[in-house]
């Protein structure tokens, strides 16, 4: 702890009078801690996780934004807001921004922020991989959405049946923007997930093995499995359409002699598995958060576990359920039928599972707990409609009406965007240091519940009436006036639902310096993130956590007594673990990331436009990588690590070691200090 | 490459961070290169003109080139074998060599390439001539990456960076070799062997 009694200027970097190390001349080391230039340079996992959120926000604004006008079209009959076309556009770059810009984003914000802590690590096992991926993500995103002041965004559905989308039936640019902005999301997609498959198998603190991780990791290590696996499928169908498209190639020209259920096998055999990318990280939060609400262990641990795995393998075996309509066949329809109401059972193992969990619990309200009770109650819903799309005859009914549509939104809003909110609710604290106000919360919650119901409800009755998703509008007459009147109520509803949401954030950030800081552990919880201060320090974790057992850090509180009643003998404050902070060694930060990700557009732009474009992005893309490897991922100016005066004197850091000294030097005198020196 | 937290400290599976990292990249390359081989399969018959399978392979030749290939990898296991020893001239010299052998690959396939377009099987042609093109052009694409990585192998190893303490290195650099080699035998054998 030398560090901190030392006066600072005794801390100044030995070789700051050489000026910092040059990586091909170009860059300066970033060595900013505050500012946009640590941002755009930081490989810290915790801060690429704030910035997935906050893009994941952002797109969600967007895609609320077009989800306001497709239903404000369909408010009422035969309207004329939006043209046919560009109607065509709205709900494909609606459905596209939800599913690749809003959720995968969301869920990679809290696996890059929460896998890491939850294992005891100190950052994921590719930093700067982890940066690429996040800024070729939002690079991809903002590619897509520039779509739209070039001509319009892409018109062919989300699942962009090929040849539909071909050049003659799509002859604007939106499809090649699709293609190739996809592609460069499904870049940062594989990189992200080989990362965090690498993380968790191999960063986990001693003592955690794999069935001691909490369940929130298990389900994100099974989603990137899910990812390393289904990306380059899609990445195959976005590369034959691109050819198909930029190239004149044949793929899916029919005249030529083309398959055109080719492109929806490739298609659904990445879109199944995605559906469990999308909705697994969110039944991990809550089965994080149902516990700690419920004062109560998981319900049958090994149980939870195993179900997300049967679902990640059971979810390759159900693709083309979603091609019950195309004439597949009987034997193939038959198959898939089966299969598919297979896969209900782990997943109702889950919900069955939260319920016992709350059975008998303590339960307190909270407004994280609300929407974890929200998504068991509104995924049981949508779980249930997707068993009835198992069922082939009545799938064939239902194919291509709003059913479909309130059925994906019961599982992709209800399920997921319901978790996601329940784990921001949850996690604030630890990430920013402040809580998001209760009520406010609350209020959000339920105002968004009753929205939702509204909205997405009725679409089953308009769907079992006939009406068929994607149609730009509808005739006065057909029965279908009162309930598109009521969704469209709903949607507004949701709408000022997640107003409340930005509203509670600033407010509650305003208000945060009169509250008492929330202390490390503020929902008495089970998981390691909770046995560091908040908000967590860029180190994570002074010392290695070591893990004895499941819950590891609740059973550091509590402890059964000699009748068998589970008795407190620590508190969160106490339990939380004091260490040795200067040991600890964090990878530089680094711009190549940043530059390669740039180059990817260029490459996207330059393949639709003007293949000079196209040479820029690769100049940038090599030459990053060359810059990238040229530049060693540690700061050689830095002491090396182990080296007594290491560690970061500046900014918040600092003041995070000095709060935390008493007991750190306590620790350091007591303690032999096996890890990461 | 040693791109990690851990620093060289033990990780929970004993597999270097940057190994475990290239077997998963490797395992979905596999479902990427799955892709590729069913579309070929779907689509190699159903061309309604130009020319067939049949018409233009020329297996002898595919033969000799697959052989180059396939010796590249005795050479990138003798390049992992000598740098384990420690011995770094010897190394030097076999990832030359599995360089030289998969560029030699490379140009027997822009020679075919050239040579099937000069007997009119274009890109655009037919349904076949876009989905052979797309297939053995992306696995050429993978030896063309491979070979970059072993040249900055050798760059390095020149400049006496690479000991036997960055083994691990080339071991990597031998993993995606082998499974560019181990894809080849694939397509080979559903491509050019089976009719």
């Amino acid at each position: 702890m030398a560090i901190i009694e030392r006066p600072s200027d005794a801390l100044a970097l030995p070789s700051a009078g050489d000026g910092p190390h040059n990586a091909l001349g170009v860059f300066a080391r970033p060595r900013a801690k505050t500012g946009w230039r640590a941002w755009v340079s930081t490989v810290d996992h915790k801060r690429i996780g704030i910035m997935y959120g906050a893009s994941a926000l952002f797109f969600f604004v967007i895609g609320g934004v077009e989800a306001l006008a497709i239903r404000a079209q369909l408010a009422a009959p035969d309207q004329k807001l939006l043209s046919a076309d560009l109607y065509n556009q709205v709900f494909t770059m609606h459905g596209i921004t939800m599913i690749f810009l809003v959720v995968m984003p969301m869920g990679a914000a809290f696996m890059n922020y929460f896998i890491p802590l939850q294992i005891g690590a100190r950052d994921v096992a590719f930093p700067r991989l982890n940066a690429l991926s996040f800024w070729t993500f939002l690079v991809g995103g903002i590619f897509l959405n520039t779509s739209w002041f070039l001509g319009g965004g892409a018109d062919g559905g989300w699942f962009a049946y090929a040849p539909n989308t071909g050049v003659a039936f799509s002859p604007s640019h939106g499809m090649d923007f699709y293609a190739l902005g996809l592609q460069i999301t499904g870049i940062a997609s594989l990189i992200g997930g080989i990362n965090l498959v690498v993380t968790v198998l191999n960063l986990r603190a001693p003592g955690m093995s794999l069935m001691k991780m909490p369940v929130f990791t298990w389900m994100s290590f099974v989603t990137q499995v899910l990812l390393v696996f289904a990306i380059p499928v899609i990445s195959v169908a976005l590369f034959l359409l691109t050819f198909d498209r930029l190239f004149d190639a044949n793929f899916f020209d029919v005249g030529q002699g083309a398959d055109p259920l080719l492109w929806e096998h490739l298609f659904w055999i990445f879109g199944h598995p995605e559906v469990y990318i999308l909705i697994l990280p969110a039944f991990g939060i809550v089965s994080e958060i149902i516990p700690v609400f419920s004062r109560k262990p998981i319900f049958g641990y090994p149980f939870m576990v195993f179900s997300g795995i049967a679902i990640g393998f059971m979810g390759w075996g159900v693709w083309a359920h979603h091609m019950f309509a195309s004439g597949l066949g009987p034997i193939s329809v038959a198959a898939f039928s089966v299969s598919t109401m297979f896969i209900a059972v782990p997943t109702g193992v889950k919900i069955l599972n939260w319920m016992a969990t709350m059975w008998g619990g303590k339960i307190s309200f909270t407004t994280p707990m609300l929407w974890a009770i929200g998504l068991v109650a509104m995924f049981t819903i949508g779980g249930l409609s997707g068993v009835t799309h198992a069922v082939a005859p009545a799938d064939t009914q239902q194919t291509d009406t709003y059913y479909i549509v309130a059925h994906f939104h019961y599982v992709i809003f209800g399920g997921a965007l319901f978790g996601f909110m329940g784990g921001f609710y949850f996690w604030w604290p630890k990430v920013f240091g402040y809580f998001l106000d209760e009520k406010l919360g609350k209020v959000h919650f339920w105002l968004t519940l009753i929205g939702f119901n509204l909205t997405f409800g009725p679409q089953h009755i308009l769907g079992l009436q006939g009406m068929s998703r994607r149609i730009p509008t509808y005739r006065d007459g057909y029965g279908f006036n009162f309930w598109n009147m009521v969704s469209s109520i709903g949607a507004f509803i949701i709408a000022f639902a997640m107003l409340l949401f930005f509203v509670n954030i600033v407010r509650s950030k305003r208000k945060a310096s009169q509250l008492p800081p929330p202390g490390p552990d503020p929902w008495d919880a089970r998981s390691l993130e909770w046995s560091i201060p908040s908000p967590t320090p860029e180190h994570n974790f002074d010392d290695d956590p070591i893990v004895t057992r499941l819950d590891d850090f609740w059973y550091r509180k509590y402890q059964e007594d000699e009748n068998g009643n589970i008795v407190q003998v620590a508190t969160g404050e106490e339990a939380a673990m004091p260490g040795d902070p200067s040991r600890s060694h964090l990878p530089a930060p680094s711009y190549w990331p940043l530059v390669v990700s740039i180059g990817f557009p260029f490459v996207g732009y330059g393949l639709i436009y003007n293949l000079a474009l196209s040479a820029v992005g690769a100049a940038l893309i090599l030459g990053g990588i060359v810059g990238w490897a040229l530049e060693p991922p540690d700061d050689e100016d830095l002491p090396p690590h182990g080296h007594d005066d290491h560690g970061d004197p500046s900014g918040a850091e600092a003041a995070a070691l000095e709060q935390g000294e008493p007991e750190a030097e306590v620790a350091a005198i007591g303690e032999e200090v096996t890890v990461d020196g | 490459m040693a791109d990690t937290a851990t620093h060289g400290h033990a990780t929970a599976t004993g597999i270097s961070n940057a190994k475990l990292g290239m077997w998963v990249y490797l395992a979905s390359d596999c479902l990427l290169f799955g892709g590729l081989i069913s579309t070929y399969l779907l689509l190699r018959h159903r061309s309604v003109s130009g020319l067939t399978p049949a018409e233009i392979f020329d297996i002898p030749f595919t033969s000799v080139s697959s052989f180059v290939l396939l010796m590249s990898s005795l050479t990138m296991a003798l390049a992992v074998a000598s740098i384990t020893r420690g011995d770094v001239r010897a190394n030097r010299v076999w990832l030359a060599t599995t360089a030289l052998l998969g560029a030699t690959f490379i140009g027997g396939q822009v020679y075919e390439f050239t040579t099937f377009y000069r007997e009119g099987l274009g890109f655009t042609t037919n349904i076949f001539g876009s989905a052979f093109y797309t297939l053995t052009g992306f696995h050429g694409a993978h030896v063309i990456v491979g070979i970059v990585m072993l040249m900055s192998l050798l760059m390095m190893s020149v400049r006496g960076n690479l000991g036997p303490e960055r083994r691990d290195a080339v071991e990597i650099v031998g993993l995606y070799w082998h499974f560019v080699d181990i894809v080849w035998i694939l397509i080979f054998t559903i491509v050019y062997l089976i009719p």
